[in-house]
């Protein structure tokens, strides 16, 4: 019997507001113990919560970038739970009215997995423990969360690791999160189950919380997906439960903790109003969200004729594009552009994270310059690819390396010389030649092509020395 | 003369100094307090603190406020940064808030002289101030009988002159009815003109904090004094309706009262008859009186405790010994703690009601409870808002009798949620209510009348209301007790 997987994502992301989502504290990762924290973080009685429409535009934003409707009347619940990370004994999140519905995310397969909703809520502090106590850190309690909650739309470890991968990609270019799983500023609770292949009611699911990386969550949903089947095939049931993944030894457990209180007695927060999205303001927040990811790269592909690779490596990270857009301002051939930045910057920078900073030394500008003399015939490929080099160790522009006589390539009286000089220095080469070998004619080729540092154009120079070979 | 304007000149003129007015005060509460047990804290040397910077002041020739050196007092559900705020609850004893209430920030900063904090009903949940851990107060007018509740310290002390006036809150009653059985003036605010900020919550979406005073004008000086908008309450919005004192006197020639034939036809006789008399008063006074039905109040008990215990035990869960607060001495683990302290730490009638609300809202009976009382709460206020459609304001009773003799209440929780039934349908509804005595039992014992207006409308019911005063002030009846100004 074959088994299918089926999986669906709940996904919390910190919002990059400077302040939290009920008081002014601010959201700054870090910080001693308990520094940023103010009456309202810490739930001392008699405080009262303030809505931070930053958090509100944020969470708009990310409906809109993953294609929801945003609602025109949302609110704030109460989720009541006993927890020392919670020093309200609530959470306030929205269960009955949340920010955007529906929506999705499209996986490279063509295969869109629907989103459930998106809503907001204030996370809760951290708990630290050492030498046997246990410590509560309320700094982290507050800070707006987005919660995207998908439908059970996934069927592989691929699609898995391909959703999350898109999710954090979208929330980055938007800019409302920089989705850092290792920090803890992204992250994913799976919901998993089996089923045998080509059936269509829902087995009974699991959760796994505590993944903490893209490969932890391939890891688990592994592990997972195998436990699962492995007791439903010796007669066994799924019980529907919370686990923990355990990275050391690469397994799922049950959870033992008290979050597993079932009931949370949600109801409106009192004391928070109704949250009116004008569609105005949500027109306004459309047209202000830069392209996203998806997008440009098929633009990149139709309209400028870039290959597909090259694209999704050019789009990959905002920064990359938009110095990509740039560069290319007024070039005759984007793709000579992609091709020096895939080709050589890529080369300086070579992690994921210096790859999303793109803090390069040669500026969009100056590679616009050393492409558009390219353009002109003044200089040559090979002079543009050692020049970038150069540039790239320097942060010099591309005029510090390449002088008058460089420029304007070789006169037919240059060229006829080099050519002569390199059929006299290489007598052997050109007998070859003659003798029928047309690889020989290449030792030459290159002998012109250093002594004219480049300068020289190459198909002109192999014409000439065929000419000149006779 | 209200309280507040003798004391104002009295220190313009320099009949005497505000250190000393405090001084005598403070001389009043220590000689009285053992039996009223209206205070829980007294704050003397801050007290004198502030009296003497108003001293300063004057001394200079500077202007001096309306409120500015006159002594008061605070509900202890009201944040004093420094100074101890218990609830009047076990498992707040010793909390010191580190910031003020909103509405403290006000009147500190107009130098208002706070002489200490009152007895309340433990976490504002109860009628006769009796569930406080240090016991209850008592009625200035006899002191077998309770002083009401919540704000039963609030009302002793300004019944019995040892405060010239005090802030408390009312949920379902908690300013009214005790003004009602300490022979005085409470006005509930409509919800949402005082913010809330700094105020211990009991049920956040019907709390509201008002003044207790002697007189109407006191009422009407301290309710224009703190009815901001405070932008750290979201459902804040401020005095919308505008000042209320310089409209005090204006004609009530024309005004339709009406009275709910169901509010009358539930109260004890010696309270209807002091309401419909109050009522030949208006008459007297040029008012209209249109009767009219109000099934719909039927409703409002059950919505009211079915709405305040749940919006409670989501508000009290907070109170687990962690951060602030008792915390159990023995215990084996987290859980255990927190189950502990808050059994220890809280009293018989909150656990009641967190009980209750948790219940509530819990799976499977959210629907049934909590749902259906929030839409009939819309029916409550759909009722009212179809009643003003009809007259202006609407006079009622406070509460169905007068004030009963300590130990009752306690002995007959249910009995006692009966006495919310006048003053419920008003904070379910969010308007603006206003107690006055209006006449006393066979025994002495003072009996209350509301005046009930649309939102944002207090200044048409302390109007009316100070429009009866002048009418008739032999219901507004000193006791022997305290500072005589």
């Amino acid at each position: 019997m074959k088994y299918e997987l089926v999986a669906g994502f709940e996904t919390h992301i910190e919002l990059a507001t400077k302040t939290k989502i009920f008081c002014g504290c601010t959201t700054r990762f870090g910080g001693e113990p308990n520094s940023h924290c103010c009456p309202v973080c810490i739930g001392l009685p008699g405080t009262l919560p303030k809505l931070n429409r930053q958090a509100v535009r944020y969470a708009i934003m990310a409906g809109l970038a993953t294609h929801g409707e945003i609602a025109e009347i949302s609110k704030m619940d109460r989720k009541n739970y006993c927890y020392p990370d919670l020093p309200k004994a609530y959470q306030i999140s929205q269960l009955y009215a949340p920010l955007s519905i529906g929506g999705y995310v499209e996986l490279s397969n063509g295969r869109k997995i629907r989103l459930h909703h998106i809503h907001i809520e204030e996370d809760a502090g951290k708990l630290i423990h050492r030498h046997g106590d246990t410590y509560v850190d309320y700094n982290r309690g507050g800070v707006p969360l987005i919660e995207i909650v998908s439908e059970p739309d996934i069927r592989s470890i691929d699609e898995a690791r391909e959703y999350v991968e898109k999710l954090q990609q979208v929330m980055r270019y938007i800019g409302i999160s920089d989705c850092k799983m290792q920090e803890g500023s992204m992250r994913c609770d799976v919901n998993i189950s089996v089923r045998p292949e080509g059936t269509e009611k829902l087995g009974t699911r699991t959760e796994i919380k505590n993944m903490n990386s893209i490969n932890n969550i391939a890891r688990a949903m592994e592990y997972e997906f195998e436990r699962q089947v492995d007791l439903i095939e010796s007669g066994g049931k799924v019980v529907q439960e919370t686990l923990r993944y355990d990275d050391a030894t690469n397994t799922t457990s049950p959870m033992r903790s008290k979050e597993d209180a079932h009931d949370y007695r949600y109801f409106r927060d009192p004391d928070l109003v109704t949250i009116n999205v004008l569609r105005e303001e949500v027109e306004e927040i459309r047209t202000s969200l830069p392209e996203l990811p998806a997008d440009k790269c098929r633009r990149y592909i139709d309209e400028l004729g870039i290959p597909e690779k090259d694209a999704q490596l050019l789009t990959k990270y905002r920064k990359i594009s938009e110095y990509f857009d740039a560069a290319r301002e007024g070039v005759k051939s984007p793709k000579t552009v992609s091709n020096f930045i895939i080709g050589q910057i890529f080369r300086r920078t070579e992690t994921e994270s210096d790859k999303e900073v793109f803090d390069v030394s040669v500026t969009p500008e100056q590679l616009n310059e050393l492409v558009k003399l390219l353009d002109s015939g003044k200089i040559r490929n090979n002079l543009a690819k050692s020049t970038l080099e150069k540039m790239l160790d320097s942060g010099k522009g591309a005029l510090e390396f390449i002088s008058e006589s460089d420029m304007g390539g070789l006169d037919e009286e240059t060229m006829i010389t080099l050519c002569r000089q390199a059929i006299e220095e290489n007598k052997k080469a050109v007998e070859d030649y003659r003798g029928g070998k047309e690889k020989a004619l290449k030792a030459l080729l290159g002998n012109v092509m250093k002594n004219s540092r480049g300068k020289a154009d190459a198909a002109a120079a192999e014409a000439k020395l065929k000419e000149m070979i006779g | 003369m209200g309280s507040i304007a003798k004391i104002h000149e009295m220190l313009t003129t320099k009949q005497c100094s505000c250190s000393e007015l405090t001084k005598s005060y403070l001389r009043e509460i220590e000689k009285s307090n053992g039996e009223l047990n209206a205070y829980v804290n007294v704050t003397g040397d801050e007290a004198l603190k502030t009296a003497a910077i108003v001293d300063e002041k004057i001394a200079s020739g500077e202007q001096i406020g309306m409120l500015e050196g006159v002594p008061m007092t605070l509900k202890d559900n009201l944040s004093t940064k420094g100074i101890e705020t218990t609830c009047c609850s076990k498992i707040l004893k010793g909390y010191k808030p580190i910031y003020n209430a909103t509405v403290w920030d006000i009147l500190s900063k107009q130098n208002a002289v706070m002489l200490g904090k009152t007895n309340m009903d433990e976490f504002a949940m109860g009628s006769s101030c009796e569930t406080s851990c240090f016991g209850g107060a008592a009625n200035p007018f006899d002191t077998g009988h309770v002083s009401g509740g919540s704000s039963g310290g609030v009302a002793s002390a300004v019944g019995a002159n040892i405060a010239p006036y005090g802030l408390g809150s009312d949920t379902g009653g908690s300013i009214r009815q005790p003004a009602s059985f300490c022979g005085i003036v409470g006005l509930k605010p409509t919800y949402g003109a005082v913010s809330r900020y700094g105020l211990i919550a009991y049920a956040s979406s019907l709390d509201q904090i008002g003044p207790i005073t002697k007189t109407v004008e006191d009422a009407s000086i301290v309710f224009d004094a703190i009815s901001k908008y405070d932008d750290r309450d979201s459902t804040s919005k401020g005095n919308v309706g505008g000042d209320t004192y310089s409209k005090l006197n204006n004609d009530i020639k024309g005004l339709k009262i009406g009275i709910a034939r169901e509010y009358i036809d539930g109260v004890r006789d010696d309270v209807k008859n002091a309401v419909l008399n109050a009522a030949k008063v208006y008459e007297s006074l040029g008012a209209e009186i249109v009767y009219f039905d109000l099934p719909a109040l039927k409703f409002a008990l059950p919505v009211y405790y079915i709405i305040a215990c749940a919006e409670a035990s989501s508000n009290l869960g907070r109170y687990d010994g962690i951060r602030y607060g008792y915390k159990t001495i023995h215990y084996n683990g987290t859980h255990d703690m927190i189950c502990r302290t808050r059994s220890e730490g809280f009293g018989e009638e909150v656990k009641r009601r967190i009980l209750l609300g948790t219940y509530v809202l819990s799976a499977g009976y959210y629907d049934a409870y909590y749902k259906k009382a929030q839409n009939l709460r819309g029916t409550i206020i759909k009722a009212f808002n179809n009643a003003f459609e009809n007259c202006d304001i609407i006079l009622a009773p406070t509460v169905p009798m007068t004030a009963f003799e300590t130990g009752h209440a306690v002995s007959d929780p249910i009995e006692t949620y009966l006495t919310d039934i006048c003053t419920v349908p008003v904070n379910i509804a969010g308007l603006p209510g206003v107690s006055i005595p209006c006449g006393f039992n066979a025994k002495g014992m003072p009996i209350g009348m509301q005046l009930i207006g649309k939102s944002f409308n207090e200044a048409t019911i302390l109007n009316a209301a100070y429009k009866y005063q002048q009418a008739a002030p032999e219901n507004f009846k000193d006791t022997k007790w305290g500072v005589k100004l």
